[in-house]
C-alpha cells in the first residue's frame, strides 16, 4: 500500500468536494462539500504521517486530525449562523440568493 | 581755451560734424513737444553757429599753423579710424576716418557759414509753415551730410554721404508735398541722382579691384605708383574715371543730367539757396577735387567738354525764363560748368576756387529772391518791376552778388572766373584749335551771363510795376532774412582773392592749390609744367574780361532799356532759337520718351513675369500647402486618433468582458479559486519536472 493510493482517495474526495461546493444551490449541501474538502485534508495528513517511513511514536497526523475535526465543527457551526441570516433576507437559502458583490 | 588748444584736429571734425546730427535727432525725437514747435529752429541754429565757429577756429589752426606748405592730417595715419567692414581676413577691410587738409577746412568754413546764414533766413523765411520743426530737422541733417561728405577719406563712405545728401535733398525739395510740383520734382531729383550714382558705384568697385583700397590718401600713392612704373592698365583707369565722373554729373547738373536741377526749385527757397547753390551742386566739383590725382588726361578733356557744354546749355536757356528762381537754377548750372571747365584745363586751385565764391554770391542771389518772392507772393518775373524802392535792401544785395556773377572787377567772381579763363587759354595754348574752345566757350558765356543777369534785375527791381496789386503789397522782409543778405553780399564784395590777412597773407587759390598733386597737370602740359599763370596773361584776361562785361552791358541795354531793337522784336524775329530755349532744348522730352519709356516698357515686361510667374509659383505652393494640410488632417484623424481611439475601445471592451468575472456568485469565485490553484500547480509541475 503506497501512499500514492492515499493519495489518490484524498485528491479524489477533495474534486468532488469542490464540485459540490460549486455545482449547489442548497447552502446545506455547499456546507457538505465543505466538510468533504476538510476530510479529504485530514486524510492526506493521516497518510503522511503513516507512510513517512520514520519514528511513528509521535501521534502528529492522528492529533493533526482531531483538530481538523474541531475546526471542521466550529466551521460548519458558523457557517450555519451565516446560513440563518441569509435566511433572514432572503425567502429560501439558494447561494445564488445575496448578489451584492457583484456589479 | 587750454582745451581748445590741445584738442586734436580729428576732434574738432568729429565735433562739427556730429553737432548737426545732434540737432536733427533733437528735433525729431522733440517733434511734438510745445518747445520744438514754438521754438523748433532754436537748436540747430546754435548747433550750426557751434560748428561754423569752431570750423573757423579749425581753419585758423590749420592754416596758421601750416600755411602753402600743404597740410594733411589723415586720422587713419594718426591711428583713429572706424573699421566699416571688416570680415577677420585681410581680404576686406575698409577703414574709414577723417581728412584734414587745406580743401578740407576750406570746404568746413563754406558749408558751415552758408548753412548757418540759411539757417537764420528760414527763421524769417519758413514763419508760420505748418512744419516748421520739420524743416529745421531736415536742414540740420542735410548739414551733417554734407559735412560728413567733406570730412571723409574713404570713398565708400563719402558715396555714403553723397547718397545722404540726394536724401536729404528729396525730403527739402518735396517739403511742401501736398502741392503738386514738389513731390515731383523730388522724385525727378533723386532719381537723376540715382541714375549717376550707378556709374559712381560701378567706378569705387573698379578702383578697389585695381588698388584693393578706397582710401583717398592711399589711393594717390598707389596711383602715382601705378604710372610710375609704367603699370599702363590707362584704358582700365581711365574707365573708372569716367565712372566716377557719373556721380559729380548727375550730382552737380551737369549737361545730360542737368535735367532736376530747375525742376527743385519747387523746393521752399532757402533749401534752394543752400543746397542748390552752395552745397550740395558742389559737392560734385568737390569730389573731382578731391579724386584729382586719379583722372588721366582723357577723363579731364571729357570733364573739361561737359563743363563747356553746360556753362553755354544752361547760360542760353536762363536767357528765356520769366520764373526767378529757374533763371538762377540756370545760373547755377552755368557756373557749375564753369567750375568743371576749369578742373578739366588743369585749373585746379581756380576751380575750387570759384566753388567758393559762386556759394556766397549765388546763396545771395538765392535768398534775395527769396526775399523779393516773400514780399510780392509771386515768382513770375512777368508781374514783378520797380521793386527797387519798396525793397531797398533786397536790392542792394541782389545787386552786389549779380556784379560778382558778372564778374565785375574787385568783386569775389571776379577773380575766380578771370582765372578759369587764365587756365582755359593756357590750356588752349598747348594743343589743337578744339583746346580753345573751352576758352572761347567760356568768355561768351560771361557775355550771355551778364545778360541774363541784367535782365533779371531790370525785370525785377527796375522799370515800372507791371503787377500793381502786388507792388502796393511788397514790404521790405524782417531782419532774420536781410541779415544774412548783407552777410554774403559782404562775403561776395570782399572776395577772398585779395590776401588774408590774417593767414599770413597767403592768397586763398593758392592755399587751395598747394597739395593738389601736378601729375596729370604735368602730363596735359608737358614741358610747361607752369599752373601759375604769367603777368601778361593776367592783364590779357582782365582786358577780356573788360571786353566781355562791355560787350554785355551794351547788348542789354540796347535790348531792354533802349529797346531798339525791343526784346519782343527778338523774339519774333528768331522764335525759333526761343521756341527752343524755353522748351529747355527738349531734354526733358527727350528723356520721357527714351528712358522713361523704356523703364515704363521693361517694367511691364516684369510685371509679366511677375503676375505669371512669381505669383503661380506662390499660389502654387500655397494650394499645395493646402493640400498637405488635407492629407495631414485625415492622417491625425485617422491614425493618430485612431491610435488613442483603441485604446479606450480595448480597455473598455476588455473591462466589460472581465466585469462579468465578477457575478456575485460566491460559488463560481470558489471555482475560480481552485482553478487557479490547478493551473499554478500544473506550472511548477512542468517547470521543474
Amino acid at each position: 500500500m503506497s501512499i500514492s493510493h492515499y493519495v489518490f482517495i484524498s485528491t479524489a474526495l477533495f474534486v468532488l468536494g469542490v464540485f459540490t461546493m460549486v455545482a449547489r444551490r442548497n447552502a446545506i449541501y455547499v456546507l457538505m462539500g465543505a466538510e468533504l474538502i476538510v476530510n479529504a485534508a485530514a486524510l492526506n495528513f493521516v497518510a503522511f504521517w503513516r507512510h513517512k517511513g520514520a519514528e511513528m511514536t509521535q501521534m502528529s497526523g492522528q492529533m493533526f486530525t482531531i483538530f481538523i475535526i474541531i475546526l471542521a465543527a466550529a466551521e460548519a457551526a458558523v457557517a450555519l449562523g451565516i446560513i440563518l441570516q441569509i435566511y433572514h433576507h432572503f425567502p429560501n437559502i439558494d447561494v445564488t440568493g445575496p448578489k451584492s458583490l457583484s456589479q | 581755451m587750454e582745451f581748445f588748444n590741445t584738442m586734436q584736429p580729428v576732434g574738432y571734425a568729429l565735433a562739427i560734424l556730429l553737432l548737426p546730427l545732434l540737432a536733427f535727432c533733437f528735433n525729431a525725437f522733440t517733434y511734438r513737444t510745445g518747445f520744438t514747435r514754438r521754438h523748433g529752429h532754436r537748436v540747430p541754429v546754435l548747433a550750426i553757429f557751434v560748428a561754423l565757429l569752431l570750423s573757423l577756429s579749425l581753419f585758423d589752426k590749420v592754416i596758421l599753423d601750416h600755411g602753402q606748405e600743404g597740410f594733411t592730417w589723415s586720422s587713419v595715419e594718426k591711428g583713429f579710424y572706424w573699421n566699416v567692414v571688416d570680415l577677420g581676413t585681410n581680404a576686406l577691410q575698409i577703414k574709414a576716418g577723417v581728412l584734414i587738409d587745406n580743401l578740407t577746412v576750406v570746404m568746413l568754413v563754406v558749408v558751415t557759414l552758408v548753412s548757418f546764414l540759411v539757417h537764420v533766413y528760414s527763421i524769417g523765411y519758413m514763419h508760420g509753415d505748418a512744419r516748421f520743426p520739420r524743416f529745421f530737422a531736415f536742414l540740420a541733417l542735410f548739414s551733417f551730410s554734407m559735412l560728413g561728405l567733406v570730412l571723409t577719406d574713404n570713398l565708400l563712405v563719402l558715396f555714403c554721404f553723397w547718397e545722404l545728401v540726394g536724401f536729404c535733398s528729396y525730403l527739402l525739395i518735396g517739403f511742401w508735398f501736398e502741392q503738386d510740383e514738389p513731390p515731383k520734382a523730388s522724385v525727378k531729383a533723386f532719381m537723376v541722382n540715382r541714375f549717376g550714382d550707378v556709374g559712381f558705384l560701378i567706378g569705387i568697385l573698379i578702383v578697389y579691384q585695381m588698388f584693393g583700397t578706397l582710401d583717398v590718401g592711399e589711393l594717390k600713392t598707389a596711383v602715382g605708383f601705378h604710372n610710375a612704373t609704367g603699370l599702363a592698365d590707362g584704358q582700365l583707369l581711365t574707365l573708372a574715371g569716367l565712372l566716377l565722373f557719373c556721380g559729380p554729373m548727375a550730382k552737380s547738373a551737369q549737361f545730360p543730367m542737368h535735367v532736376w536741377l530747375p525742376d527743385a526749385m519747387a523746393g521752399p527757397t532757402p533749401v534752394s539757396a543752400l543746397i542748390h547753390a552752395a552745397t550740395m551742386v558742389a559737392a560734385g566739383v568737390y569730389m573731382v577735387g578731391r579724386m584729382y590725382y586719379f583722372f588721366t588726361p582723357p577723363v579731364l578733356m571729357f570733364i573739361a567738354a561737359i563743363g563747356t557744354m553746360t556753362a553755354i546749355i544752361a547760360a542760353s536757356i536762363g536767357l528765356v525764363h520769366n520764373n526767378i528762381k529757374k533763371v538762377l537754377a540756370y545760373s547755377t548750372c552755368s557756373q557749375l560748368g564753369y567750375m568743371m571747365l576749369a578742373l578739366g584745363v588743369g585749373g585746379f586751385g581756380a576751380g575750387l576756387f570759384h566753388l567758393y565764391t559762386h556759394a556766397f554770391f549765388k546763396a545771395c542771389l538765392f535768398l534775395g529772391a527769396g526775399s523779393v518772392i516773400h514780399a510780392v507772393h509771386t515768382e513770375d518775373l512777368r508781374r514783378m518791376g520797380g521793386l527797387q524802392h519798396k525793397l531797398p535792401i533786397t536790392y542792394r544785395t541782389f545787386m552786389v552778388a549779380t556784379l560778382a556773377l558778372a564778374g565785375v572787377p574787385f568783386f569775389s567772381g571776379a577773380f575766380s572766373k578771370e582765372m578759369i579763363i587764365e587756365h582755359a587759354i593756357l590750356w588752349g595754348m598747348h594743343g589743337s584749335f578744339a583746346h580753345w574752345l573751352p576758352a572761347i566757350i567760356a568768355c561768351f558765356g560771361a557775355v550771355l551771363t551778364l545778360f541774363y543777369m541784367m535782365r533779371l534785375i531790370h525785370l525785377t527791381f527796375w522799370g515800372e510795376p507791371r503787377d500793381h496789386h502786388a507792388y502796393e503789397h511788397a514790404h521790405e522782409s524782417p531782419a532774420t532774412m536781410t541779415v544774412p543778405l548783407l552777410v554774403l553780399a559782404f562775403l561776395s564784395f570782399v572776395s577772398v582773392g585779395w590776401p588774408i590777412p590774417f593767414v599770413g597773407g597767403h592768397k586763398l587759390p593758392e592755399l587751395l592749390a598747394a597739395p593738389a598733386p601736378a601729375r596729370y597737370v604735368t602730363e596735359l602740359f608737358g614741358e610747361h609744367a607752369e599752373h601759375h599763370a604769367s603777368s601778361w596773361l593776367v592783364g590779357l584776361v582782365f582786358l577780356i574780361s573788360l571786353v566781355i562785361l562791355a560787350v554785355g552791358w551794351t547788348l542789354f541795354t540796347a535790348v531792354y532799356r533802349k529797346r531798339q531793337p525791343a526784346p519782343e522784336w527778338w523774339v519774333a524775329k528768331f522764335h525759333w532759337g526761343y521756341d527752343l530755349l524755353s522748351g529747355l532744348y527738349y531734354i526733358d522730352e527727350m528723356y520721357q520718351a527714351t528712358i522713361v519709356r523704356g523703364g515704363n516698357f521693361v517694367c511691364s515686361l516684369f510685371r509679366v513675369i511677375d503676375v505669371h510667374g512669381v505669383d503661380f509659383m506662390v499660389n502654387f505652393v500655397g494650394t499645395l500647402g493646402q493640400f498637405l494640410a488635407k492629407l495631414q488632417g485625415v492622417f491625425d484623424r485617422v491614425v493618430v486618433d485612431g491610435l488613442v481611439d483603441l485604446w479606450w475601445h480595448l480597455s473598455q471592451g476588455m473591462s466589460k468582458r472581465l466585469r462579468r468575472i465578477q457575478t456575485g456568485n460566491v460559488q463560481d469565485y470558489l471555482a475560480f479559486a481552485v482553478g487557479g490553484m490547478v493551473l499554478v500547480f500544473l506550472t511548477f509541475w512542468f517547470l521543474n519536472p
